[in-house]
């Protein structure tokens, strides 16, 4: 009984860094942890170390909004968050860690012609892929939150809205320490606070991995590095589409639970859910400009203020308990950039921009089977960082541009 | 805080009133050129953390386009200059 309060480490203390691994992975975050995990699980590929400049989860993975969807705009985009999502639903099993997901709907409000548009043809793009997404009108809105102000009170009174039912919103700790766990346990090795410095490049190959804590010899090495993809990329000579950019995100202190659902307007950039403990959990826009340096601004917390209380006016006293921020790798298209790159077993996930945790899971499964076999997936292939060489983009602005 | 980026007219101001168009690349050279180069300008970038020279405009303000080196690990602004002439065509 008494064992109950004894704390138990979920994954074993780091050793020594080995001399050499099949698999070096860059990035100890969600796409990095479900990579490793998948590699042992699904391929039996265990000889996997995880490099970690912070500890694990401290970049996005642990800093995002939560939000888990598959209703993109393209039919490459959405079937990929499709498999994301499905793959999602069976996670707290798989992993026997409750990652508390919960999939109580996406409403993405419409304020104009324009974007009453948008949501037909996103829910058109969904229904032909079997995902659940359809245009509802205020009467079906003010059944699922009636606490949204539907008035024309409003500067941009709502017209109807995209729902999505099998949206929502889940813990990101523990979907990071859910796979740092399952795949420990397989043998992966985890190593925070080892940065990676350099990559040893001997022509079309990475031959070894330079760390704060030594060199490690790689038979592959996955990049999964997020906001910091161009640095760690440069380090073996390669430049990519991408810019880094920081995404803020406040909550206010906890309050009655009265939302359920997931409510995003276009029109305002703005983003709210309520998380399990009573929070409001807001989410806006990325700054403009690109940088490494996590400081918040006052003019984010003003403005996402300002646009929730048009959605939700009863929150005008409830105080703001905390914001931050965290690095996003913008990639022009809205798509993420995933696979092969020039160097032969040099492999990325990145362009991950604003909404990349809910493609974890299926990131994991993909790359791993690319690592594995040395071919690339199916529903990856319209990804490749090749895609920008050839001019044939995936553009998701319309679905990826209210950053979530 | 964000930061103030000084205009060349108006002096420092809030970053919120600028428009950022990103650092500064390089056209490729020639006449024709392939559609590699064409496309390794138009979407790639260096993206570096350290001093960046870049595009800005004050977009809320004088209307003014500059170019400042600012180094992106703490967003301090080295300095600001007005960009050469376009040569003729
Ligand atoms: C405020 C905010 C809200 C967001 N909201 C959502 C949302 O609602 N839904 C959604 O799907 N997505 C959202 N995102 C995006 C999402 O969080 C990211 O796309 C996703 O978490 C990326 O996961 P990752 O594992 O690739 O990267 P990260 O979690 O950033 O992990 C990368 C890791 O690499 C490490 N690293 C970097 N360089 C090195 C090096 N040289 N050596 C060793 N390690 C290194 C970093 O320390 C970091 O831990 C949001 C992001 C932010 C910031
Ligand atoms: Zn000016």
């Amino acid at each position: 009984m008494k064992d109950i309060f004894r704390v138990r480490r979920m994954w074993r203390q780091p050793g020594e860094l080995k001399r050499r691994y099949d698999v070096v992975i860059v990035g100890g975050g969600s796409h990095g942890l479900a990579t490793a995990y998948y590699l042992a699980k699904r391929h039996g590929i265990t000889d996997v170390c995880i490099l970690e400049k912070s500890y694990i989860g401290s970049g996005a993975s642990g800093r995002n909004t939560t939000i888990i969807r598959a209703n993109y705009r393209t039919p490459e985009g959405a079937a990929f968050y499709r498999e994301s999502v499905a793959l999602y639903e069976r996670l707290s099993a798989e992993l026997d860690f409750n990652l508390m997901f919960s999939q109580h709907g996406h409403l993405t409000l419409a304020h104009s012609d324009r974007g009453m548009v948008v949501s037909q043809e996103r829910a058109e793009v969904n229904k032909l892929l079997g995902i659940k997404s359809e245009v509802i009108g205020p009467a079906r809105i003010r059944e699922l939150c009636p606490q949204l102000d539907l008035s024309d009170r409003p500067a941009y009174p709502i017209m109807g809205a995209l729902y999505h039912p099998p949206g929502g919103i889940i813990r990101h700790d523990a979907v990071v320490w859910g796979f740092a766990r399952a795949a420990d346990r397989l043998g992966v090795e985890i190593h925070p606070y080892t940065e990676v410095t350099g990559l040893e490049r001997d022509g079309d190959r990475i031959t070894a991995v330079e760390t704060t804590r030594g060199r490690v010899e790689a038979g592959q090495v996955v990049s999964a590095t997020a906001g910091w993809s161009s640095l760690v990329a440069g380090l073996a000579g390669m430049r990519l589409p991408i810019t880094t950019h920081i995404l803020q995100a406040f909550v206010t202190e906890p309050v009655k639970p009265f939302l359920d659902v997931v409510i995003v307007s276009g029109q305002l950039h703005v983003y709210v859910s309520q998380t399990d403990r009573g929070e409001f959990l807001i989410g806006a826009e990325i700054e403009p400009y690109t940088t490494y340096k996590g400081t918040g601004t006052l003019s984010f917390l003003e403005y996402s203020a300002r646009h929730v209380l048009e959605l939700f006016p009863q929150l005008e006293r409830v105080k703001v308990l905390r914001t931050w921020t965290g690095l996003c790798d913008l990639s022009p298209d809205y798509s993420p950039i995933l696979g092969k790159t020039e160097i032969d077993n040099f492999h990325l996930s990145a362009g991950w921009g604003t909404y990349g945790f809910k493609a974890a899971p299926i990131v994991g499964v993909t790359l791993a089977e690319l690592v594995a076999t040395g071919k690339t997936p199916e529903l990856i292939a319209p990804f490749a960082l090749e895609r920008f060489h050839t001019d044939t983009l995936v553009s998701e602005l319309a679905a990826a541009a209210v950053s979530h | 805080m964000s930061f103030l980026l000084p205009c060349p007219h108006c002096g420092p101001r809030p970053v919120d009133e600028y428009a950022c168009f990103g650092e500064v690349t390089t056209r490729p050279a020639g006449e024709s050129p392939s559609l590699r180069d064409l496309t390794e300008y138009v979407y790639f970038r260096d993206n570096v953390a350290g001093v960046q020279r870049e595009w800005w405009q004050h977009r809320d303000g004088c209307g003014e386009w500059f170019l400042a080196e600012r180094d992106t690990r703490t967003n301090e602004v080295l300095s600001i200059s007005e960009p050469e002439p376009a040569p003729p065509v």
